[in-house]
């Protein structure tokens, strides 16, 4: 089983959310982050100070699949959630030791 | 390009208003005043009718008194949504609290020292020590249409709100004990020899003939200049200059502007103490001015920066207020237009250059108060007519220099006077008690520090919170034992 963790522009949400949908993933947890690459941050004038604030806002969407839908799903949300210009976000994937399903206490594949 | 706009749109606006300037200022006003106004002016009527309380008159002040009694938490907003969150409660108390403090300290002995008998012109006697003699019957050498009382609890809303609007600059790094016993001795140590000084009969402020309606002296250049010392005296805030330090709920800080502006009416028409033609000629002056410096300073903003920012609009709205209220008594409408306007590009300029300095004046409270007021105490030798006010005084373009000469003076000693009185304050607090917070409490925010607080708890869940048997004395929760940080840094 493999995590996708993909930091994205916020606005994208619901392109990535339904590409996820298309391709048979229901399930996923999404945390507001804030964060920089390369994407230069913006600037602040409060009362003549003008301050440099680097973080960008972003969303992380976390999906966990089975290894075989790992290729399809990386590819869904990188077409989802691709603007072209600087700042689109990265996809990180790692390896799930294990998963369990709480109301039925499944674990494995199963659970996914 | 943009700046060319923005100075195009200043110049119109320019001659705009002087045409109309010098048409109305050759034809008197219309509210030649009938009525003898009894106002803070110097001059006082010859002969003394027995005091009779006027409904009227008495229902303008109780209002005029709640209505500054709101701008005090109204500040609390204004600069609570400036500071960090995590200082919210923390900002937000320090202009609460003055309610307390002053309050008592106001009818124990304050207005006695502001108001009462005067001893050499520089200071009130005793006489009315708790509020001793100060009963509902009018007098007649302050306000003689209404109850003593209500000049009492009107004026007390003015000593209340001034040692508050100290706090802006020292932001986030004082303690909460010593900044209560800081507005405690300000109050008595300043603000009520420099109120009895200009408004107190037989002042000597008062007996030069300065003019100051409504506090320009008072209140606003005594607390910015105060505010300089004691941002002087503390020192920066931590990460100063390399930390992003936003205001974190602009939202709360325009409400409190627009709460402020409100409550100004009561503080510059409230103090014509009257419910008449001078209370409306304040009243006017005084929406004038904020608009027009709240437009100068958006403008100027707009054009040297490249955005109008909201926080601009409001805090040129109170720039406007600042510099119209020791003018308010006795200036005409399109004066206020001028006095507002170059009050916002005066205090936008001041607020601009104020990095350069180097201090840390957390929230312009020198920039807006002791820059407008002092704008505003000039403008007042420049702008007074007797056409508006036949008790006040003419100034410069109204045929009499002298006046803007009193002014000048009058002003300097406000600043001396100030600055070193608070020196003095802030040297024997800190020997005695320490000012700072530690480095800790101060990283932590004052709210959790200071208050064991929370400003904000907007998470939907907080874990395990079980209640406790808690002693009043055991010690704070911190990973090391915080000490008192030395003042100067």
């Amino acid at each position: 089983m493999v995590k996708i963790e993909a930091v994205i522009k916020p606005f994208r949400l619901t392109e990535v959310q339904e590409a996820l949908l298309a391709i048979g993933i229901q399930g996923m947890t999404v945390l507001e982050v804030k964060g920089f690459g390369r994407q230069k941050g913006h600037v602040e004038l409060y009362r003549g100070a003008e301050y440099r604030v680097d973080f960008v806002p972003k969303l992380l969407i976390i999906v966990v699949v089975q290894d075989a839908l790992a290729e399809v799903a990386v590819d869904a949300i990188s077409k989802a959630a691709y603007t072209g210009k600087i700042g689109d976000g990265k996809i990180f994937l790692s390896k799930v030791d294990d998963v369990m399903r709480i109301r039925t206490r499944e674990v494995g594949v199963e659970a996914v | 390009m943009k700046r060319l706009i923005g100075l195009t749109l200043i110049a119109l606006f320019a001659f705009l208003v002087v045409p109309a300037y010098s048409a109305e200022s050759g034809t008197p006003a219309p509210l030649m005043l009938a009525q003898a106004a009894t106002t803070e002016a110097p001059a006082a009527p010859a002969e003394t009718p027995p005091p009779k309380v006027d409904t009227g008159d008495t229902a303008w002040i109780l209002c005029s008194a709640a209505l500054v009694m709101l701008m005090t938490p109204a500040l609390g907003l204004f600069y609570g949504g400036m500071v960090r969150r995590k200082n919210v409660l923390g900002t937000l108390m320090q202009s609460f609290v003055a309610l307390g403090i002053v309050t008592i300290e106001w009818v124990i002995i304050g207005y006695s020292m502001s108001f009462g008998p005067d001893v050499g012109g520089l200071i009130g006697d005793l006489s009315w020590l708790g509020l001793n003699g100060v009963g509902l019957e009018p007098n007649a050498d302050y306000a003689a249409t209404i109850p003593h009382q209500a000049f009492m609890v009107f004026q007390m809303m003015f000593a209340i709100i001034t040692p508050a609007l100290i706090s802006g600059a020292i932001a986030e790094r004082i303690k909460f004990s010593s900044y209560i016993v800081f507005i405690a001795l300000w109050a008595l140590l300043i603000y009520n020899p420099i109120a009895h000084w200009v408004w107190g009969v037989g002042g000597w402020i008062r007996n030069l003939g300065a003019l100051d309606f409504a506090g320009g002296l008072v209140v606003h250049i005594s607390s910015g200049v105060s505010a300089l010392a004691a941002a002087l005296y503390l020192g920066k805030r931590k990460g100063y200059g390399k930390e992003l330090m936003a205001p974190h709920n602009l939202t709360m800080t325009i409400t409190g502007a627009a709460i402020l502006w409100f409550g100004w009416f009561g503080f510059n028409a409230g103090s014509a103490l009257t419910a008449g033609g001078l209370a409306v000629s304040a009243f006017v002056v005084t929406h004038i001015a904020s608009a027009a410096a709240a437009l100068a300073w958006m403008f100027a903003e707009w054009s040297h920066r490249g955005k109008p920012t909201a926080l601009g609009v409001a805090s040129g709205a109170v720039v406007g207020l600042v510099a119209i209220t020791p003018a308010s008594g006795f200036v005409s409408p399109m004066s206020a237009i001028i006095i507002g306007a170059v009050g916002g590009l005066i205090c936008y300029t001041a607020v601009s250059l104020k990095p350069r300095f180097g201090y840390d004046d957390s929230l312009d409270v020198v920039g807006v108060h002791a820059v407008g007021g002092t704008w505003g105490a000039l403008a007042t030798g420049l702008f007074a007519s007797k056409l508006i006010n036949p008790a006040g005084g003419d100034g410069l373009f109204f045929g009499n220099p002298g006046q803007l000469g009193i002014q000048a003076i009058t002003i300097l000693a406000a600043w001396v006077y100030s600055f070193a009185v608070s020196m003095v304050i802030l040297k024997v607090i800190d020997m005695v008690m320490g000012l700072r917070a530690s480095e800790e409490e101060e990283a932590e925010g004052l709210d959790l520090s200071q208050h064991g607080e929370t400003g904000y708890m907007l998470d939907s869940f907080s874990g395990k919170g079980s209640m406790e048997e808690h002693s009043p004395h055991s010690k704070p929760v911190y990973a090391s034992t915080s000490t008192p940080a030395p003042a100067q840094r």
